[in-house]
């Protein structure tokens, strides 16, 4: 079913989705007020998508474009899988944010902005010349305009707070007329409020007097005009228990599951960097499901403690975003060659070097799969929600402990923040993969360490298993015995087995579905990682309008499954969209020769719907001059020799 | 240190099989027969010792000892060796590094492992020079040191080993050299200490820089050249005639002459491994005016990082059930049934 987002929030008619972007200083707490609605919204039973969008500066000056924090909601009573692409609402806390975010804004979508942030000084920082609010440029939409400032002033005033700890309540004023408007319960926020207070219980008062007020605002202001109270109605979902989860919660969840699954304690080995940082503040909280959390010196000791504990006997989980892991790399050919189980977690951001730390990317595709010295093979998994996360998480334990290796779980920036519904899964539906350890020699009365099973993975020996003394380092070794070999034949074998073991593990996962539609066609749109949303979306208005498009989302990007050459020889064309300039894609290229093409997008923010629809359109459109070849900016690659059958 | 159970073991029993492949007559050989030699006087249990290494000429050392050993990567050494300690504290772990590896390229490392005082021994073999990749200068070769690499000699200052590492936090700082007939005491020292005990040993490459530590290593003049401390004993060297007394006036150590046995009206001081002051001032010591301080400088524990660390998850673990279904439950949770809705 198509999402049928709000035309216009002023028609008495329920739309069936609704995007809403909530918009201010990266002080006014806007990540914080989308949090919390986005909560108010699961419990009411809609199902949602986020995309926070904050400033990698963690106070930049105040009222300064660049200083522009935002948090954006789709939610509705049908399925949602991407953020939104325009929103209906936008509430814009300053001129900044105004100048910032309507752009993006629906025509006849609604503003609600503070005037009480509109001095001149606010802006000149905003580039305005004139108040927007006070001219016509704001024609093509809703604008409510009021003084939310003092009327938060007005509200805490009898809690005697200073000026600036009064104006900080803003935001739940704000949320307070939010949730009147789609008809939320305020109680679970009001309890939230209490418990996040709870020393300092003036505080907590205050900013429920703010909500309250914000509510009561929406209740029974003789507001004119626009604002209409919307219901959306819950959507349909399996039965079951639910909760919202943020990636970087679903990959801490999904590492502590797979270790308990594995039936080892884990060690984590993390360096503070942005946006992995979550994943070791989980864990460290963790510690009672066997997990010690070590925070490195630096990105290299974190992997190299996280082996030593492999080495050890528990299950070494590091994790970084690219920079990181560029650091990380020797040691990460260390735990190749010598064969040890280790999780690599890769929260991509936008690259090269520093980068856009807070914005989202899929760059770090060609890290993963080929970015080592040698020939070094490991397995690479991507998550393609926040949901995804967990049960990625416990494949690459899987993977990491049966084939002795390491293992990349590329997530990004975008699944690490961003939080969605979320089906509490049982545990026991889990299937175990208990570890066992060498306990004696394996070779009559020989230890050979290197011996492989016939999987192509060599025994794991705990380091203090009485007997088994024995050496391992990143010097070539022996095939059997794990000494030191640098014999011609030697290496070549070694090369050959470690090639082997890590492309033999296509025959331990699932065969490649199809997300949506069916295994041949016309078009396959093939995504991986955090552009499931978008293409999903998109796939099904095409397939509404009858073209053959279908959508494939791979999950076992290194190795692939085995029917993947398969499944894309059914297709005439193939599309690959990526937040990169086509790395994927070149994957794809190189594995199953097939003439694959880029739709391509690096601006730190996901893919729209409607520019997926686009790129789908050009290969159906016979009066397109556009041979299913590149679509978008990228005019870097050959068109297809094919022709569009349509 | 850890707390083995005590194993009866030869020397023998701690060669390896592999063929020890340093240049004939390099320092190694005499370190690993130090080493080899003091591991059956602890009674140690080879299963459950560690030896882990970097990469130089010194890193080759865990192959030649039959025991666990893990050669790993450049510098990195210390950070294996907290993983390991902190997945399994019972291991005894002996850490093999250089002064390339553990002051250049591993300097972050070696002085976050000391900082935590993470348990285990370090050997810090110093060479002053790279003997792998084939002679250029080190982080510790004295200025103008003439090598591949420095044509016209090195221009920058070298780092002292034992004050970095006594200015990282070492609690335990000793010295020694390879041909040393004391090294295995130092060795049981470091041993015997609970927590990361740093021992800089002088090694010579006798390729690459050969006879490099001659002025004081050398027999003949190793009376006067050497001061060997003691806990509690007065710092004496020269049999006896001299010492090292304290410069009230600058507040620096000298070196006094001893009449007879009356080293008490000279002024020479009592050694006091707990003395952090002493040694720094010690670790100091300009060679030349001075003898080369060796033996256990600085001795004095302090909780280990691991025993913390697993304490701590033990508090953070107390009381606590871990179960993970509901751990998976956790926070604001809602109910859907059948295809209706009724959030909770
Ligand atoms: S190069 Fe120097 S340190 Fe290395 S093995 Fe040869 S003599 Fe020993």
């Amino acid at each position: 079913m198509a999402t049928q987002t709000a035309e216009t929030l002023t028609e008495n008619e329920t739309p069936e989705a609704v995007v809403v972007r909530f918009a201010g200083d990266s002080g006014d707490g806007m990540q914080l007020t989308g949090g919390q609605f986005t909560l108010s919204t699961a419990l009411a039973g809609n199902d949602l998508a986020t995309f926070p969008d904050f400033p990698a500066e963690i106070r930049a000056p105040q009222g300064t474009l660049f200083g522009v924090s935002a948090f954006q909601i789709n939610f509705g009573s049908t399925d949602i899988e991407t953020a939104g692409d325009a929103p209906d609402v936008l509430v814009a806390m300053n001129p900044a944010a105004l100048k910032v975010n309507a752009p993006a804004l629906k025509p006849g979508g609604l503003i609600i902005a503070d005037t009480g942030e509109f001095s001149t000084r606010n802006l000149e920082k905003a580039k305005y010349e004139e108040n927007p609010l006070e001219n016509d440029s704001l024609a093509k939409w809703d604008v409510l305009a009021f003084d939310i400032s003092a009327l938060t002033l007005e509200a805490v005033k009898p809690f005697g707070l200073g000026n600036k700890e009064a104006l900080r309540c803003k935001n739940m004023w704000t949320l307070g007329l939010a949730l009147w408007m789609f008809d939320r319960d305020r109680a679970p926020l009001i309890e939230w409020l209490k418990a996040k207070f709870k020393k300092h219980p003036v505080i907590a008062d205050a900013n429920i007097a703010a909500l309250n007020a914000g509510h009561a605002y929406g209740e029974t202001a003789e507001i004119s005009g626009p604002l209409k109270k919307v219901h959306l109605p819950p959507a349909e979902a399996q039965p079951g228990l639910y909760r919202t989860i943020t990636g970087a919660e679903s990959i801490s969840l999904g590492l502590v599951a797979g270790a308990q699954l594995a039936n080892l304690p884990m060690f984590f080995g993390g360096y503070p960097i942005t946006p992995a940082s979550a994943i070791l503040h989980h864990l460290a909280r963790l510690k009672e499901f066997g997990v010690t959390t070590f925070q490195a010196e630096d990105e290299i000791a974190a992997v190299c403690a996280a082996i030593g504990a492999s080495y050890a006997g528990q299950l070494g989980v590091t994790s970084s975003s690219g920079p990181g892991i560029a650091l990380k790399t020797e040691a990460i050919g260390l735990g190749i060659m010598t064969e040890l189980p280790l999780v690599i977690v890769n929260s991509q951001r936008g690259g090269p070097s520093t980068g856009l730390p807070t914005k989202t990317e899929q760059s770090d595709l060609y890290q993963a799969v080929y970015g080592r010295n040698g020939d070094a093979p490991l397995a690479v998994v991507a998550a393609r929600s926040p949901g995804d996360a967990f049960d990625c998480a416990i494949e690459a334990c899987r993977l990491a402990t049966r084939y002795m290796t390491p293992v990349m779980l590329l997530t990004d920036g975008y699944i690490a923040n961003a939080a969605e519904p979320w089906k509490v899964p049982d545990p026991s539906a889990y299937e175990p993969f208990p570890v066992t350890f060498l306990e004696e020699k394996n070779a009559g009365d020989e230890l050979l360490p290197y011996k492989r099973d016939e999987k192509g993975a060599r025994p794991w020996i705990k380091a203090g298993t009485p007997g088994l003394m024995h050496r391992i380092g990143g010097i070539e070794k022996n095939a059997d015995t794990g000494n030191i070999d640098y014999s011609p034949a030697n290496h070549q074998a070694m090369t050959d087995a470690r090639k082997d073991k890590i492309e033999g593990i296509a025959r331990d996962i699932p065969l490649q579905e199809v997300a949506m539609g069916e295994d041949s066609g016309t078009l396959a749109v093939v995504g991986w990682g955090s552009t499931f949303g978008p293409i999903h979306q998109a796939v099904r208005r095409a397939r509404k309008k009858g073209l053959s498009v279908s959508h494939i989302h791979v999950r076992h990007v290194w190795p692939m499954p085995s029917n993947m050459a398969e499944l894309l020889a059914g297709f005439d064309h193939v599309l690959v969209p990526e937040m990169n300039t086509g790395q994927f894609k070149t994957v794809l290229r190189d594995q199953f020769m097939i003439d694959a093409h880029s739709l391509t997008k690096t601006s730190g923010q996901p893919f729209s719907i409607a520019e997926m629809e686009e790129a789908i359109a050009q290969y159906f459109d016979s009066t397109s001059d556009n041979e299913g070849g590149e679509v978008e900016a990228n005019k870097t690659q050959l068109p297809s020799p094919k022709t569009v059958n349509s | 240190m850890n707390d083995m159970t005590p194993i009866e073991t030869t020397l023998k029993d701690w060669e390896s099989d592999q063929e020890v492949r340093w240049c004939p007559g390099c320092g190694d050989y005499a370190i690993l027969k130090a080493v080899q030699r003091t591991l059956p006087q602890l009674k140690a249990d080879p299963a459950k010792t560690v030896f882990i290494s970097g990469i130089g000429c010194s890193s080759r050392f865990p192959y030649y000892v039959e025991s666990y050993g893990f050669h790993t990567i450049h510098g990195r050494a210390p950070a294996f060796a907290t993983g390991v300690k902190l997945a399994n504290p019972e291991l005894d772990i002996w850490l093999v590094t250089g002064d390339g590896d553990g002051l250049s390229i591993g300097g972050n490392h070696l002085m976050h492992v000391l900082r935590r005082n993470v348990d285990m021994q370090i050997m810090l073999f110093n060479n002053e020079i790279y003997g792998l990749t084939k002679g250029q200068y080190s982080p510790t070769s004295r200025e103008g040191t003439h090598t591949p690499s420095t044509p016209q000699g090195s221009i920058d200052h070298p780092a002292n080993p034992c004050a970095f590492a006594l200015g990282s936090g070492a609690r335990f700082v000793a010295r020694g050299y390879d041909v040393s007939k004391d090294l295995p005491d130092v060795l049981k020292a470091a041993h015997a200490h609970k927590g990361a005990a740093f021992i800089e040993i002088f090694q010579n490459c006798i390729v690459y820089n050969k006879d490099v530590f001659e002025d004081f290593t050398a027999k003949k003049t190793s009376a006067e050249t050497q001061i060997w401390l003691e806990d509690g004993k007065p710092m004496l060297f020269a049999k006896g005639t001299k010492g090292i007394a304290l410069d009230q006036e600058s507040f620096a150590l000298k070196v006094v002459d001893v009449e007879g046995d009356d080293w008490q009206t000279a002024g020479v001081l009592v050694h006091n491994v707990k003395s952090r002051a002493l040694a720094h001032m010690l670790v100091e010591l300009p060679f030349g005016p001075f003898p080369m301080p060796l033996g256990v400088i600085y001795d004095n524990p302090a909780v280990t990082f691991e025993s913390a660390v697993v304490e701590q998850n033990k508090q953070a673990s107390e009381g606590k059930t871990p179960d993970f279904a509901a751990l998976l439950a956790r926070g604001q949770t809602w109910t859907v049934s059948g295809t209706a809705q009724d959030p909770v």
